[in-house]
């Protein structure tokens, strides 16, 4: 390879290579690999004429212009690569937002119903205690609202101003212990269920609707005790009202139990009764207990209305509590008429 | 009932102050709604005091201006009104300070310009009296400057207590004494009716006739002479007053005493009144007449009993008494009644007539045949005492005590098994014996006599379980958890219909909870007729019939929300509805032979109004509530029970005609999608509003809760896109059953993605997918299904491929 033709390929070499390294766009970039690298530059002009060189000088100049080319070509490449992140990065800055705009709205999540929130943690507590959940119908026989539940047939609790009829043996349940012997009926002992469901009254006040809530329980089994009762209670009440919760057992009445009982459980709203500025607490008016359901050992009268249980041999418990006292208790709606005008602003407080 | 304290006290010295007190009732099954102070306070300025002068005041001809010993040498003027003072007197002041019953503090004051330091008592002013026309005139030797209140009781703390329905005998000063007794151990004074100063036998001129001795178990009657009528001493009004009784006379207050005491009613007759010396209890005649001493006209009927005198009725058994006989400020011969009524009847009577008095709330809860003479003899004691009267031989008792005292055994083994801890079996005994239980030790535990104020409570022994067990004292009761070992779960269907609520939640729908009953009018509004239960005595019309929809209460609730401003309401509901129509289930034994009960079903209803989301910066005008909205409402919550549905068109007269639809799940009709008409929601007072409600046991069965793996993953599938001009007519549904029928065993979906009306016809656009289980489908080998799925549009739509 005569000297001149070397020395004009490394020159060409050096001068491409110097100009891409100053190429400043990838538009001049490109300009400059045509200029060097293109059909009609003179580099690639150099190999493509190779063949009319002298024999013995072909081998020496196509080596050298193939490695100067390909030199060329990967200096091309690293430089677009790097202008191509350089001019990205330029375009971006440029493209800017103002990030303290509100953000496109999606259709907001709902919430459940506090009645329903609540019901739902009640249910959850007393599954995981080993209870079913079990529902009946709200308007019931006179019979399992009633008289299996050993209410006398002069029971004040059945006249008309305490219980809707629809007929003569026909009530909106006041309760949902006809559940009782209802599931009883289907069931022999053991049995462990829980009757969450609507009751009805008539009453209308800021503390009593005339439609509201229950959960009733009821254990039978061969040797349930009251202090049963207490335990499974108090677990109730410490997983809804906190783990520092105690209760308490207070004597009662109620036809469909013996003995008796009403529950309270610990005030979680103060110390004591009194509140840290020293007033008495408004929510358990200072006692320190808040009464939160009626229970007692299922009335042995009870079986007597049943095939399959025994007075002498089966003993059980029963309770029943106002889901909206719960929930009242927790989150203090103030009026339980409200439960159930579903405004909107309510029910997203809660659920 | 109001227990004033220092009435109990006269039997038990609880010895502990009265919040002590009220918690331990409670505590042993004794409810005490609050404790309040009857009377006065302040009370170191309540003392005792002589007028030593009594002059005309200056200026005002009705005050006087008395100066008025305080003890301790003081004198204190005090300026009074009363007309009866006078020198010489010993009253009872209130000095500056004083708090009066009604909160009232006194102050010194200038009454026409004579200053006054302090008030001469009258009765009222202190609460132990009604009377106002004159101060109260002491005995003279009392000491001036002696606190008032160690002479009259003019402050006492009140108990308010709640008595459960099982135990009216606590419905009496000596009831609840007993109860305080056995809760704290102090020592109980005997029965106020030990001492009977009455004999036995007939009373000459009086004739007593009980015709329907079930009602009436017993009745007692005494007769008193020479009565007279008056004011009834201090201590006694001061006892009523505390106990929330007005005090009347004395004849009359010694009826209410005896009552308050004992617990029985009594009715006092003025026997120069009862015509022909007799009475006769009997059933009242249907329609019968007579004027109760409320001065009212009752209509009775043949259920009801009424006692008669030889010119017709009296009274109302039980209830309330007749003008007729009446006692009278003339009375002289009183002829006192005590009477046991069998109280479910009474009830029943007291409810026909709407009227419920003392007397007859007392009996309805079923008192004992022996409190009858209880009453009779407190009553007779304070007659002789009080009022100056002599008692005529004999006392009429017909019926006599009640039935035998019956013996319970109570074992000691059943006492640890119900309350599942040992209660030492002398300390039962002990409990017992406390509230006059008889007990005797027998093998296996205590043989018990039921006394005969418990006789109706008291039947078995878990009941005397309960006695031993509230007073020994609930809190020393384990808390155990029974070892059933057992496992519960929610049903498949409580999980679903939790999980329809739960994606109605996550798609922006709130939770309402509707009345379930409704205005019959609400029916009329959404142009239903479907058979409603009716309620025989509701509340109010707007509340007397069961709900059929929950559509009604859901749009009440939608109104709610935009009547206050919330113009985007998204609401849902899931509850009863009630058709007045056979259930279809099993009937137990009982449904059975009963009035056959409502079809009652859980339905689940969303309603959505306004924007489907909130508007922003970027879109000022988002989307608004439609049927396809509602539509995609429903998919989102059936795709989340993964329960397959199809809809066609519908004609509920709520929804708009073109806008309504049935959705039908494996077949059958589930419930309504639409858009509401106009017409409907224009009552509400609404604007667009779409929904749907679906009956869940139409819907839950259908449910797939565990599915089986399908490939999906392993070969991609091939889509193809297809759009067919087909006639206005045809609908997308029958595009894609067509396409669906024709596309052979790889076609696995097909879906509409473009509708566009032109000219009559409609271009719809559906998106196939191919996939094969086993290897990657190619363009070449769907092509022929393709082919088949164009000849199937154009041989059953009459669609044409568009170019």
């Amino acid at each position: 390879m005569s000297t001149a033709t070397a020395d004009r390929i490394a020159q060409l070499r050096a001068e491409g290579e110097a100009a891409v390294a100053s190429a400043a766009s990838t538009t001049d970039l490109e300009e400059i690999r045509v200029r060097f690298l293109g059909r009609k530059a003179e580099l690639p002009n150099l190999l493509r004429d190779v063949g009319k060189l002298p024999p013995e000088e072909r081998g020496p100049v196509g080596k050298g212009a193939n490695q100067a080319r390909q030199a060329l070509q990967a200096a091309v490449d690293s430089r677009q690569a790097e202008l191509e992140a350089t001019e990205l990065e330029s375009k971006l800055a440029a493209d800017i937002v103002d990030v303290t705009l509100p953000g496109t709205p999606v259709t907001p999540a709902g919430h459940l119903h506090i009645l329903t929130a609540t019901r739902r943690e009640i249910e959850d507590v007393f599954v995981g205690l080993g209870f079913s959940v079990v529902e009946g119908p709200e308007i019931d026989l006179a019979y399992y609202n009633f008289d299996a539940l050993n209410h006398d047939v002069h029971h004040p609790a059945r006249s008309e101003a305490d219980t809707f009829y629809v007929a003569d043996d026909v009530v909106l349940r006041t309760q949902t212990s006809p559940m009782q012997v209802r599931q009883m009926e289907l069931q022999a002992p053991p049995l462990y269920i829980i009757v969450p469901g609507r009751v009805y009254r008539p009453d209308n006040d800021a503390t009593h609707t005339p439609q509201f809530h229950q959960v009733e329980g009821l254990a039978v089994d061969e040797d349930l005790t009251l202090g049963d009762l207490q335990g499974t209670l108090l677990a109730f009440a410490r997983a809804i009202f906190g783990d520092d919760r105690e209760v308490r057992l207070r004597p009662h009445f109620f036809p469909f139990t013996e003995p008796s009982v009403e529950l309270d459980v610990s005030c979680f709203n103060c110390k004591q009764g009194f509140l840290r500025d020293g007033s008495r607490c408004p929510l358990c008016k200072g006692t320190a207990w808040i009464e939160i359901l009626g229970a007692g050992m299922v009335d042995p009268n009870l079986y007597g209305y049943v095939e399959g249980y025994d007075p002498d041999k089966h003993q059980g418990f029963a309770w029943g509590m106002g889901i909206e006292r719960i929930a009242f208790l927790k989150h203090r709606v103030p009026d339980l008429r409200m439960f159930f005008e579903n405004d909107l602003r309510l029910l997203e407080q809660f659920g | 009932m109001r227990l004033p304290l220092f009435w109990l006290t006269d039997y038990v010295d609880p010895g502990m102050e009265a919040s002590k007190l009220a918690n331990r009732l409670a505590m042993t099954g004794t409810e005490v709604d609050r404790v309040h102070a009857h009377g006065v306070t302040a009370l170191e300025n309540f003392v005792v005091g002589r007028v030593l002068e009594r002059e005309q005041h200056p200026d005002a001809d009705r005050l006087s201006v008395c100066q008025v010993a305080i003890g301790e040498g003081d004198v204190a003027t005090i300026v009074c009104g009363a007309p009866n003072v006078a020198a010489g007197q010993t009253v009872g002041v209130a000095l500056p300070g004083s708090v009066m019953p009604d909160g009232t503090k006194l102050k010194k004051a200038k009454l026409r310009g004579i200053p006054s330091n302090g008030m001469i008592l009258a009765e009222d002013e202190v609460s132990i009296g009604m009377d106002h026309a004159g101060i109260m005139v002491l005995d003279d030797d009392l000491t001036p400057g002696t606190p008032l209140a160690d002479v009259l009781p003019i402050s006492t703390d009140v108990l308010e207590l709640e008595i459960t329905p099982n135990r009216p005998d606590c419905l009496s000063v000596y009831g609840v004494a007993r109860e305080v007794h056995a809760a704290t151990g102090q020592p109980l004074a005997p029965a106020p009716w030990a001492t009977d100063p009455g004999t036995p036998g007939p009373i000459e001129g009086v004739t007593i006739e009980v015709e329907d001795p079930e009602f009436c178990p017993r009745f007692t009657a005494r007769l008193f002479e020479d009565v007279t009528i008056g004011p009834s001493p201090r201590w006694l009004k001061a006892r009523l007053m505390a106990a929330g009784q007005r005090p009347i006379n004395n004849v009359v207050d010694i009826t209410n005493y005896a009552m308050l005491l004992t617990g029985q009613p009594l009715h006092a007759f003025d026997f120069d009144l009862v015509a022909g010396g007799r009475l006769k209890v009997r059933r009242a005649g249907e329609g019968e007449k007579m004027l109760t001493l409320d001065d009212a006209e009752r209509t009775l009927d043949g259920s009801m009993h009424l006692i008669e005198d030889g010119d017709g009725p009296t009274s109302i058994a039980g209830i309330m008494g007749g003008q007729r006989s009446e006692v009278q400020p003339t009375t002289t011969r009183v002829l006192m009644e005590a009477a046991n009524w069998n109280g479910p009847t009474l009830q029943r009577t007291s409810q026909k007539l709407g009227l419920r008095t003392e007397a007859s709330g007392r009996f309805e809860k079923g008192l004992a045949p022996e409190q009858a003479m209880e009453g009779q003899i407190v009553a007779t004691q304070l007659m002789l005492e009080l009022t100056g009267a002599r008692l005529v031989d004999g006392t009429i008792d017909i019926g006599g005590e009640g039935p035998a005292p019956v013996t319970l055994r109570l074992r000691d083994e059943k006492v640890t098994r119900l309350l599942g801890t040992q209660v030492p079996i002398r300390e039962q005994a002990d409990i017992l014996e406390a509230l006059e239980f008889g007990v005797h030790d027998a093998g296996d535990g205590l043989d018990v006599t039921v006394p005969a104020f418990r006789r109706n409570d008291v039947t078995r022994e878990v009941d005397l379980i309960e006695e031993v067990a509230r007073l020994w004292g609930l809190e020393k009761l384990p808390a155990t958890i029974p070892g059933h070992g057992m496992s519960a779960r929610l049903t498949t269907e409580q999980r679903l219909r939790r999980r329809a609520a739960d994606a109605l939640v996550g798609a922006g729908f709130s939770e309402a909870i509707g009345w379930s009953f409704q205005a019959p009018e609400l029916a009329r509004k959404l142009r239903i007729d479907l058979p409603a239960v009716k309620l025989r005595n509701p509340l109010s019309e707007d509340l007397s019939v069961m709900r059929t929809t929950l559509l009604g209460s859901l749009l009440n609730s939608v109104r709610h929300n935009t009547a206050r401003g919330t113009e985007d309401v998204r609401l849902f509901e899931e509850g009863s509805v009630y058709f007045d129509r056979p259930h279809g289930r099993t009937p137990t034994a009982a449904e059975a032979r009963s009035t056959p009960l409502p079809d009652e079903r859980m339905h689940l209803a969303a309603l959505l109004t306004g924007r489907l989301h909130p508007a922003s910066w970027g879109e000022s005008n988002p989307p608004t509530a439609d049927f396809f909205a509602a539509k995609g409402v429903l998919e989102t919550v059936l795709g989340a029970l993964r329960v397959p549905f199809t809809v066609v068109r519908g004609s509920d007269p709520f929804l708009h005609p073109g806008r309504a639809a049935r959705v039908l799940i494996g077949g059958e009709d589930a419930g309504w999608l639409g858009e509401l008409h106009p017409g409907v929601t224009e009552e509400f007072d609404l604007g667009r509003v779409a929904g749907f409600e679906l009956d869940l046991s139409a819907v839950l069965p259908h449910a797939n809760v565990a599915p089986l793996y399908e490939d999906l993953t392993s070969f991609p599938a091939i889509r193809q896109d297809l759009a067919f001009w087909v006639p206005a007519d045809r609908t997308a549904s029958e595009l894609v059953e067509v396409v669906k029928g024709a596309g052979g065993k790889l076609l696995k979906d097909v879906s509409v993605f473009d509708v566009y009306a032109h000219e009559g016809r409609t271009s719809l656009a559906v998106r196939l997918e191919f996939r094969a289980g086993d290897r990657t489908l190619t363009d070449e080998e769907i092509a022929p299904q393709r082919e088949k799925v164009v000849k199937a549009v154009a041989s059953k739509l009459e669609g044409e491929l568009r170019g």
